[in-house]
């Protein structure tokens, strides 16, 4: 399986994960994607040397995979994208931030916990991101934006996007494989075929983008209100979900909760 | 050249995010005056393919790597500036949700590095002036290594500036410009010639396809004044934002207060003062997050970690109850 292949398989599995019927599923798309990023706003502002504040927010992580019932693992894997980039910026510190943070009595390296602190945070965020598209539709989430007021040819633009990468990220493993099976020594697309190898593929995608258009017009796309159909009205439960997060965010955020919780057994 | 959500600041998540919505509203002004209903579908499919072209991996001759197309600069090159960052926004958007690659509060600033500059500056800028007196093969590939080169050098240094206004690495700012700068020129020449050999491709099979092509009606010209009116807006809230992020001077409060009294903080005396002090002690759980009577770090790391525990006891104890009362509502149900 090349890599378009894999990114198209990886679309469905996650197109089928937000289709399940789980309770966290069925909370309103504009809530969650409200509460996301609220998290992330939250686990990113902590102060650089706050490990066990920032410890606190895996809260909101642990209780939605447990209830979407998700898999951590596939989740986890995702992390070997991002985590490079996170760790290459972190990993100087410790090096670079000499200075030493006192706990107690102990003096403890600020570089490290900085370090620790900036990883923590990748993760968190990460994982945000993922519950929310693991448990929405991305015809749900255009809803959502819809009702933030986004523009609606950004949201039709992305939905119609989405839709046919799907398509295009097919059609672009067969001809990968096709190619590798005819050049099996050779790493990539030569450069003599650089040109009509994506060209082909991008006059093929222009002409398809006609058909579609005149698809959609034979089903009354007039270019507005593409995706009306999947706004759903806010109700109590959905509020009171995304309140008792908010609370416990800035509950987590503002208070040492982790050590105040500890103080109590000890 | 993603940033994740981890590398920035909240301030400067905002301000970008404001960069770029500022772009993105005068990009749809635009996409609208041209009245074009099929853009929209073109738009969607276009950001589609380069997503998916972003999959085939291009020889770099004689290095044994290689390296891909640059979308920002190929998106304007066939759709225009307006039509072609729009299509870049939903490019970055799928990445971001779905393949992890960049993160949905670093959004604002993955639009303004790659999708702003590939498309406004590469287009506008460069693609256009480069093909005012017609396209023709030699100004094609001009265009696209001279476009990615630039554009990918404003983005790299604009991620440098991000992260320093973050202050979240204590790699200096110098070091950080010396790293991002060779590497993503070297990037900006292969993504340029793989660019043009594209763009060269649809010019010899549908020269009709590109951005001022001869023949294509052109719906206005880019006006300084929107410019300079876009630039001005980004300054303000750049500078209004970022600067709240980067201040690490006393908020006004303490300044007037350090200017009264000569320090950051007030203290008082009198019995009421006393009583609540005695009270806040009375009460405070962990005094300096460490045990009563006890300076040790090992209070503060144990008590962090048994509150680790406890909570993360109690949470999964809560969802499974709940998960468990469910099904049992469910099974009553059936």
């Amino acid at each position: 399986m090349n890599r378009a292949e894999g990114a198209a398989r990886e679309i469905s599995r996650l197109d089928m994960l937000a289709r399940r019927d789980q309770r966290v599923n069925r909370i309103h798309p504009l809530v969650k994607f409200l509460l996301t990023v609220g998290y992330i706003a939250a686990v990113v502002s902590f102060p650089k040397y706050d490990v066990f504040g920032l410890l606190g927010m895996m809260v909101y992580p642990i209780a939605t995979f447990l209830l979407g019932e998700l898999s951590v693992r596939d989740a986890f894997r995702r992390l070997r994208v991002v985590l490079p980039l996170v760790c290459v910026a972190g990993l100087f510190n410790p090096l670079l931030d000499q200075n030493r943070v006192r706990l107690g009595d102990v003096w403890i390296s600020a570089g490290v916990l900085s370090m620790l602190t900036l990883m923590g945070k990748g993760v968190f965020s990460l994982l945000a991101s993922y519950l929310l598209i693991a448990t929405t539709t991305a015809e749900a989430l255009c809803g959502a934006l819809s009702m933030l007021r986004l523009p609606e040819a950004v949201i039709t633009q992305f939905l119609l996007t989405f839709r046919y990468i799907t398509v295009l990220l097919e059609e672009v493993g067969r001809m990968t494989q096709a190619y590798a099976l005819r050049a099996p020594r050779q790493k990539g697309v030569h450069r003599k075929v650089w040109g009509p190898f994506a060209g082909q593929l991008l006059l093929r995608s222009m002409d398809r983008a006609n058909e579609v258009y005149e698809s959609m017009l034979l089903r009354g796309f007039s270019g507005k209100r593409f995706y009306q159909r999947q706004r759903t009205p806010l109700c109590g439960r959905d509020l009171a979900y995304g309140a008792f997060w908010l609370a416990l965010f800035a509950l987590f955020r503002f208070f040492p909760v982790l050590l105040l919780v500890g103080g109590i057994f000890l | 050249m993603h940033m994740a959500d981890a590398l920035v600041a909240p301030a400067v998540a905002a301000a970008m995010y404001a960069c770029s919505a500022v772009a993105a509203g005068y990009s749809v002004k635009r996409v609208r005056l041209e009245e074009d209903a099929k853009k929209i579908p073109v738009m969607g499919v276009m950001g589609a393919f380069v997503f998916a072209a972003q999959m085939i991996n291009f020889t770099i001759p004689g290095t044994g790597s290689s390296g891909h197309l640059c979308g920002g600069m190929l998106l304007s090159a066939l759709l225009g500036p307006y039509a072609g960052f729009l299509a870049m926004i939903g490019v970055l958007l799928i990445q971001c949700l779905l393949f992890a690659d960049g993160g949905l509060l670093a959004l604002g600033c993955n639009i303004w590095n790659m999708a702003f500059y590939g498309c406004f500056v590469g287009a506008l800028l460069i693609w256009r002036p480069v093909m005012r007196k017609g396209i023709t093969r030699a100004r094609i590939v001009g265009a696209s290594v001279a476009g990615c080169v630039l554009t990918l050098q404003m983005g790299a240094f604009s991620v440098a500036l991000e992260t320093l206004a973050s202050g979240v690495t204590e790699l200096p700012f110098e070091a950080f410009v010396a790293v991002m700068q060779p590497i993503h020129l070297a990037i900006g020449l292969v993504e340029g010639l793989i660019t043009a050999a594209v763009l060269v491709f649809v010019h010899e099979a549908r020269p009709e396809l590109l951005f001022c092509a001869a023949g294509e009606r052109e719906t206005g010209r880019f006006s300084y004044r929107n410019t300079l009116a876009v630039l001005a807006a980004a300054a303000a809230v750049t500078g209004g934002l970022l600067s709240l992020a980067a201040s690490s001077l006393p908020d006004g409060l303490e300044w007037s207060i350090e200017r009264l009294t000569g320090s950051e903080e007030l203290t008082a005396s009198g019995s009421v003062y006393e009583t609540a002090e005695s009270v806040r002690t009375a009460t405070a759980l962990l005094p300096d997050y460490a045990f009563r009577g006890s300076e040790t770090a090992l209070g503060t790391t144990v008590s962090g970690l048994v509150g680790g525990l406890a909570v993360v006891c109690v949470c999964v104890g809560a969802c499974l109850l709940f998960r468990f009362f469910k099904r049992g509502s469910g099974h009553e149900q059936g």
